[in-house]
């Protein structure tokens, strides 16, 4: 007797929207043993995740803050996976453009809060773009791999951002933390209702409705889509696999640092040390499990941003260790990539009985 | 009569696909039976049952009057049951010997060199094979690698030699010297399962044919019950064969010219070596030789994917030498890959978004930047309706559609821009008669309104059926070229061989 595997063919519609929802009640299920361990009853523990994270105005409004990032750094990975390009970068992209932005707000002296939105936005768009772009040249030139420059090209960038932080922008009346000197009020994005939800999240779901757009109904995304699907068979139609490579890496990390742009200009007001708790690599798990769908990137960021929400307020109220968060959210995590194994093949048992 | 082996109302199913229905078949001992089966009509599945990869969901097989049955394909080749698969399950960078070795069971762990290399030898001998066993692999032609793959089974003692396609990459008078070998196994009591699309060879060796139809086996016939309309009627069925008939070429307008062309591959060696042809309008130009020998580079220097090292390509009297794809297709070359799931589609995307991968830019495709759906929906729908694309489900990804019908994808999207030249490069290779029927029909076609082609195609058959001259191919030069109405299968086999000139 041993399993084997199989495909499986077509799968309906219904097993393939309830397998990933069992697959995280399965998930909560096996994270309930680990409570129980920690003395804590699960369905409470389930019941505050969401109460903390959905229940209030405040609730909601802080998981769409930590939605918002996870948006912006999970549609520029899907672009870049749409072609095969593995861009691991997203967090030091995001940096990136976090600093481009601050760079304008502390000191451009532009007075207009329109004018200063907008070149804040551009700085961290272009300065994200061509911190991926140089990953681009590498690829598209030398056939060096993507993978390894973005994810290294990361550590220069956080690193790069504490020096600026620690060093030349350090507020001088900032009790020497790492921290820029506050942004004007006219470098801040709008917030709304008193909380710190900001008008980040509405950029970051225009910003999914054009990736839509961009993917699904333009010439570029066709290309893109070809290019990913087979790039050996888009360079023999005639495509410039080389300038798509580019192109792509750009806008990746320009959509990266509009993440950087919308933490410091709605969130933070300020570039200061540890921006991101790793948005940019959650990104990649998103992009994974939302299948590089920019509607499947809200929906799974939403979720992760409850988790996130819910995980910090288990850690206040009961005391919890931060790393039981991980844990949890890991577990999630596991059983839903596990849920896509089984939507495309079954386990079965394979006796020697079968055969006559 | 006695039977090696026995299989009994095998069925295998897939989700949602019956791969294998009802199949029977017997193989006796000491006999060729070539299975015979378009494409989709079970016979790689089969191939995977017999040698252990896939489990049937029920039926027989019995081995010798006793039931077995296969885990693994070690399973199978310790009951003596081997297989030359298509690709060869070879390490290029080993030496041929090392690469048999491999193949041997309980190799001890301090073994003597030279007691194995004898026992190789003593096959080598057996079957006057000529192969240097220190020889790398990589550097043997695919000829003699495929040699290798059936003197591994030959080492193990196998029983039944199972041959998929072996003849594929063979010049004639390779083919003829393995058929000579595969007789002789047979008279030696071994027993040969031969899979095959060429009719002619089927009549040669076999001594009896199974053929498959839609995972059933339709009929077994021994030899001399069966000729070849009879066999091709019974594996296409009610399915017509297209009738057409091929104008003669009036060699008056050149349309491409190529004039001392080189191409130097990545090691540095020529690929194309001072290469020269006319290829004239309405003309079909076959070329033959064994694969390998500059074949490819020929189609991919012509389609702008490789650059000329030296030389010019003339079309229509413009020079078009080192331009990229895109204007070359402009300047009218169209192209039908050698590798079509490889370099000729996007398997994910589906039929429509693949037709029209070469002209996706095209204003009939696009409003502004957005992709217009509905143009290339019914863009889609002629082609499909045209080309009896057998497509599937709307929005069906093309990597579902069977060979064939990816091949007529390719074919509705090259030549849908009315190119000047079609190179097409093994076009009917791995097809069932019915799909290459159709490819053949659709080049007639197209010379008929004046498209030169140059078919490139390891089919001797097909060649002298389809074109107005044969150029031969060996080591990058153009070594002959023939008249297929007067030339023999012999000539062009000698030519490919290299070891006569024209």
């Amino acid at each position: 007797m041993k399993l084997v595997t199989e495909k499986r063919g077509i799968t309906s519609k219904l097993f393939r929207i309830t397998a990933p929802i069992i697959s995280i009640l399965v998930a909560l299920f096996v994270a309930g043993f680990l409570l129980l361990a920690a003395d804590v009853n699960p369905l409470q523990a389930y019941l505050e995740i969401f109460q903390e994270s959905l229940g209030s105005a405040y609730g909601l409004s802080e998981t769409l803050v930590k939605t918002t990032p996870l948006i912006f750094t999970s549609l520029a990975v899907s672009l870049a996976f749409r072609m095969q390009i593995w861009n691991i970068g997203a967090e030091g992209q995001l940096y990136m453009g976090a600093c481009g932005a601050t760079a304008v707000a502390l000191f451009s002296g532009i007075e207009s809060h329109g004018v200063m939105i907008t070149a804040m936005f551009l700085a961290a768009f272009l300065c994200g773009g061509l911190w991926a772009g140089v990953a681009g040249v590498l690829r598209a030139r030398w056939q060096v791999n993507e993978v390894i420059v973005t994810l290294l090209m990361n550590y220069i960038a956080i690193l790069g951002v504490d020096y600026l932080v620690y060093g030349p922008w350090k507020d001088p009346k900032g009790f020497n933390f790492p921290l820029t000197a506050q942004f004007s009020d006219v470098a801040r994005l709008s917030e709304f209702f008193d909380t710190r939800f900001h008008s980040g999240f509405f950029l970051a779901l225009f910003f999914a409705l054009l990736m839509y757009l961009f993917m699904e109904r333009t010439v570029w995304g066709y290309e893109i889509k070809v290019i990913g699907s087979n790039p050996k068979a888009a360079r023999y139609a005639g495509m410039r696999t080389g300038l798509a490579i580019f192109a792509v890496l750009f806008l990746s990390g320009a959509i990266a640092g509009v993440a950087g742009f919308s933490e410091v200009a709605g969130l933070q007001h300020r570039l200061q040390h540890g921006i991101s708790p790793g948005y940019g690599y959650t990104a990649i798990i998103i992009a994974w499990l939302a299948k590089r769908s920019a509607i499947g990137v809200v929906i799974v960021s939403f979720l992760m941003g409850v988790l996130l929400v819910g995980g910090d307020s288990l850690q206040l109220s009961w005391q919890l260790p931060v790393a039981f968060v991980y844990a949890f959210q890991g577990l999630i995590l596991f059983f839903l990539l596990a849920s896509d194994f089984f939507i495309h093949n079954r386990l079965r048992l394979a006796g020697r009985e079968r055969h006559a | 009569m006695t039977n090696l082996l026995q299989i009994k109302n095998i069925r295998k199913t897939f989700p949602g696909v019956v791969a294998l229905d009802t199949v029977s078949l017997s193989i006796a001992p000491g006999e060729i039976h070539t299975l015979l089966g378009e494409n989709g009509a079970g016979k790689s599945t089969l191939m995977n049952v017999l040698t252990g990869l896939y489990r049937p969901d029920h039926g027989e097989i019995l081995l010798d009057n006793v039931p077995i049955q296969f885990n693994s394909p070690r399973d199978s080749l310790a009951m003596g049951i081997g297989m030359v698969h298509q690709h060869f399950m070879l390490v290029p960078a080993h030496t041929v010997f090392e690469n048999i070795l491999l193949a041997l069971e309980k190799v001890p762990n301090l073994y003597s060199r030279r007691q194995y290399k004898q026992r190789v030898q003593k096959v080598l001998d057996e079957f006057s094979l000529d192969l240097d066993l220190d020889a790398p692999v990589w550097k043997l032609s695919i000829g003699a690698q495929q040699w290798i793959e059936l003197i591994k089974l030959l080492v193990r003692d196998c029983r039944l030699l199972i041959l998929d396609e072996p003849t594929a990459v063979l010049t004639p008078q390779e083919s003829a010297r393995l058929f000579k070998v595969l007789t002789r196994l047979r008279d030696q009591g071994k027993s040969i399962l031969f899979i095959s699309h060429k009719m002619r060879e089927v009549m040669e060796l076999s001594d009896r044919v199974t053929v498959l139809k839609k995972g059933c086996s339709l009929v077994t016939l021994p030899r001399g019950e069966y000729d070849e309309n009879r066999l091709a009627s019974l594996m296409i069925g009610e399915d017509q064969i297209p009738m057409w008939i091929k104008p003669a070429c009036n060699y008056e307008q050149l349309a491409l010219e190529i004039k001392n062309l080189s191409v130097r591959n990545d090691r540095g060696r020529a690929d194309l070596d001072n290469f020269n042809m006319k290829l004239y309008r309405g003309q079909i130009l076959g070329v033959a030789g064994v694969a390998g020998n500059g074949q490819k580079a020929l189609a991919e220097v012509l389609t702008g994917l490789k650059e000329a090292t030296s030389g010019r390509i003339l079309a229509n009297g413009k020079d078009i030498t080192n331009s990229t794809a895109k204007s070359s297709y402009i300047a009218g070359i169209a192209h039908i890959p050698e590798d079509r799931k490889s370099i000729g589609i996007a398997p994910d995307m589906t039929v429509g978004d693949n037709l029209i991968m070469k002209n996706f830019t095209s204003h009939a495709f696009r409003r502004w930047i957005f992709q217009d759906r509905a143009a290339i929906r019914r863009n889609a729908t002629a082609k499909i309706d045209q080309f009896a694309i057998k497509a599937g489900p709307d929005g069906n990804p093309v990597r579902y559609l069977s060979g064939g019908n990816i091949q007529k994808v390719i074919i509705a999207r090259e030549l849908s821009e009315k190119p000047a030249v079609l190179v097409a490069l093994y076009p009917t290779r791995g097809l069932d008669i019915g799909s290459a029927e159709y490819v053949h029909k659709v080049i007639i076609d197209g010379a008929n309104q004046g498209m030169s082609t140059i078919m490139i195609s390891e089919d001797l058959d097909e060649l002298l059926k389809l074109s107005d001259q044969i150029v031969v191919m060996f080591r990058g030069r153009l070594v002959g070229c023939v008249d297929p109405q007067t030339t023999t299968r012999e000539e062009i086999g000698l030519l490919m061989s290299g070891e006569v000139q024209v």
